[in-house]
């Protein structure tokens, strides 16, 4: 596969890819290296199961902004076809960041949305590498009301920084957007399912994120504030110490996500990470679609909306002392 | 370019009629506006409403004081006092959160930062909520979350008309992570179900509203309504610099600049608020 930048944690794991590939190419049938092969494929399982398994937060987060991470854009080839874009909030214009179209995996047909960050330079550019503005969301509650209306099932892929802060994202008011997106979501009359694929940040993240069911691809994380937010303002200034303290401290990976009752589910990312295998993950997340999707089409009459209340109902955790 | 702007969320004033010493302002007879600069007689002010008498600029209101200037004298039946927020995340960082939750709580009498319960506007029965900023900023984490949402199905419930008083520097309260989070979908959905049910929400905005707590429950009435010189918005300013590394623009984030961009129905001036909360609810009425 194509040559992968590495994180920092993983320079021996590429290394040892670079030097299992050459390998590889030079050799055919019974060559020498043979041997020498399989035990460095071996050894590369091995050292990927160790160093993977045990992601420290901040490592998890460096690995949800992989350069080489799926995007939206990926699955919507990989793991669905006939992707047809649906553009325009009726109101401002097209957000780049939030993505919304119609598509199929076999029989089944979706609403399918999410953030694109986009890769070469343009392209995030033109996405706001993610942030989207209130368009954005306007664009998305459209959509969802499309769904409802023609029974389709609504799949939303989050993977943003967070909204957009900037000037015109406050003047068009992103927080009434994100306030308008909970609401609708809450009560949309048809099933909802959230995965986060990369980057789960605040309120953008949560502002397509209110769903029947809710999967993180395992090294996704999901936060009320990134780990930068957070160091700045309790340790004053975000840098190589603090980043790591702060995402430690906010629990924002998925095994912590789903000790916190927050999500129902964490989708294993194939060895080494999403960055290296996208159709196995794109597979992996197909899958629980349509798991999905086949369980949530037996809540009928107000049922599912009723069980999505509950859900969100229960989450939160206090001291309740009777008086 | 611009110099960087103030830390996000924070206010201009701390005074507090209950005489606390808050956020390094000093305690005394006078206090300086930090509006018009005016030295102002600290007993002026809270006479009237926590305002400047100079310029009218609107003071920080403890959740108290907003009880006794919106509802009738003595109506107040308060709910949930016996929820107080607990640590999920283990949360650390200069101090353990455990510590920052019993230093508030025994600065601000508080339990958190929400006060939820019943009263009466005018004669007129309401279901009200009020995020109060002394504690932790007025953020919101389960137990504000929680507190709301109560009040919200009680609301529903009852059939009364509901009022949220905002006021949080934040929104969620990062040392409850994402549970801080999911309290903002929490929320909205109480308010989407007392929505359908055909009940009237009325959201008062005051300073400052920021953050998660604007991207929710702040912004979801049938009428909001602010205070004068509110900042409301969802991105810190600080954030926003670093960004988009632009001077904001005069008034950016403040009540005004939302009312002339379409975003809230009514700026009323706290001394208003009770007469123009009892109108609204008056025209509702079925
Ligand atoms: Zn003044």
């Amino acid at each position: 596969m194509a040559k992968t930048i590495s994180l920092p944690f993983e320079n021996d794991i590429c290394e040892m890819e670079n030097l299992l590939s050459n390998l590889e190419t030079r050799s055919g049938k019974n060559h020498p290296a043979e041997e020498e092969i399989r035990r460095i494929r071996k050894e590369l399982v091995a050292l990927k199961r160790l160093r993977y398994g045990n992601l420290s937060a901040w490592e998890t987060v460096m690995v949800s902004r992989h350069s080489d991470r799926p995007q939206f854009m990926d699955y919507s080839r990989l793991a669905f076809e006939d992707f047809t874009e649906l553009h325009g909030d009726r109101a401002f214009g097209d957000d780049r960041a939030l993505r919304c179209g119609l598509v199929r995996i076999g029989e089944t047909k979706l609403m399918l949305m999410g953030h694109q960050k986009g890769k070469t330079l343009a392209e995030r550019r033109e996405c706001m590498y993610g942030c989207a503005h209130p368009e954005g969301y306007r664009k998305a509650i459209r959509c969802m009301k499309f769904a409802e209306k023609f029974k389709l099932p609504v799949v939303c892929l989050i993977d943003t920084p967070g909204a957009f802060p900037g000037i015109g994202s406050e003047e068009r008011g992103i927080a009434q957007l994100i306030a308008d997106a909970l609401k609708e979501m809450a009560l949309l009359d048809t099933p909802i399912i959230c995965v986060v694929i990369g980057e789960g940040g605040s309120g953008g993240a949560l502002g397509i994120g209110i769903g029947d069911r809710i999967a993180m691809l395992e090294h996704s994380y999901y936060s009320v504030i990134s780990p930068e937010g957070c160091a700045g303002i309790l340790w004053k200034t975000a840098n190589e110490e603090t980043k790591p303290k702060a995402a430690e401290a906010l629990r924002l990976t998925s095994k912590h996500c789903m000790k916190l009752r927050v999500i129902d589910e964490v989708l294993p990312e194939p060895l080494g990470g999403a960055h290296r295998d996208h159709k196995e993950m794109a597979g992996t997340m197909k899958a629980f679609i349509l798991r999905s999707i086949r369980e949530l089409k037996q809540l009928r009459g107000g049922l599912l909306v009723e069980k999505r209340y509950e859900k969100f109902r229960r989450m939160g955790e206090f001291l309740e002392t009777t008086v | 370019m611009s110099k960087q702007p103030r830390q996000d969320g924070e206010v201009e004033s701390g005074l507090s009629m209950s005489g606390r010493p808050k956020r390094g302002v000093p305690e005394g007879l006078w206090i300086q506006c930090p509006s018009c600069k005016a030295t102002i007689f600290r007993k002026d002010s809270e006479a009237k409403f926590n305002i400047c008498p100079e310029c009218q600029h609107h003071f920080y209101l403890p959740a108290a004081d907003r009880i006794r200037q919106m509802l009738d004298d003595g109506s107040f039946e308060e709910w949930d006092t016996n929820l107080s927020p607990c640590d999920p995340l283990e949360f650390f960082d200069r101090i353990a959160y455990q510590e920052r939750i019993v230093k508030e709580q025994a600065r601000t009498k508080m339990k958190d930062a929400a006060v939820v319960g019943r009263g009466y506007i005018r004669g007129r029965p309401v279901a009200i909520g009020i995020t109060d900023f002394a504690f932790m900023a007025g953020s919101m984490g389960s137990v504000v979350g929680e507190k709301l949402t109560r009040a919200i199905e009680a609301a529903t419930k009852l059939q009364l008309p509901l009022i949220i008083v905002s006021g949080s520097g934040g929104g969620a309260r990062m040392q409850e992570g994402i549970l801080s989070l999911m309290q903002m979908a929490k929320v909205s959905a109480a308010l989407g179900r007392f929505h359908q049910a055909g009940g009237l929400y009325i959201a008062i905005l005051t300073n400052p509203t920021m953050g998660g707590v604007a991207a929710s429950w702040a912004l979801q009435g049938d009428i909001t309504l602010a205070e004068p010189g509110a900042l409301i918005g969802f991105a810190g300013k600080r954030t926003i610099w670093n960004t988009v590394r632009l001077e904001l623009p005069e008034g950016f984030q403040t009540s005004e600049f939302l009312l002339s961009h379409g975003f809230i129905d009514r700026i009323v001036h706290r001394k208003d608020l009770r007469t123009e909360v009892a109108r609204l609810i008056d025209y509702c009425q079925r």
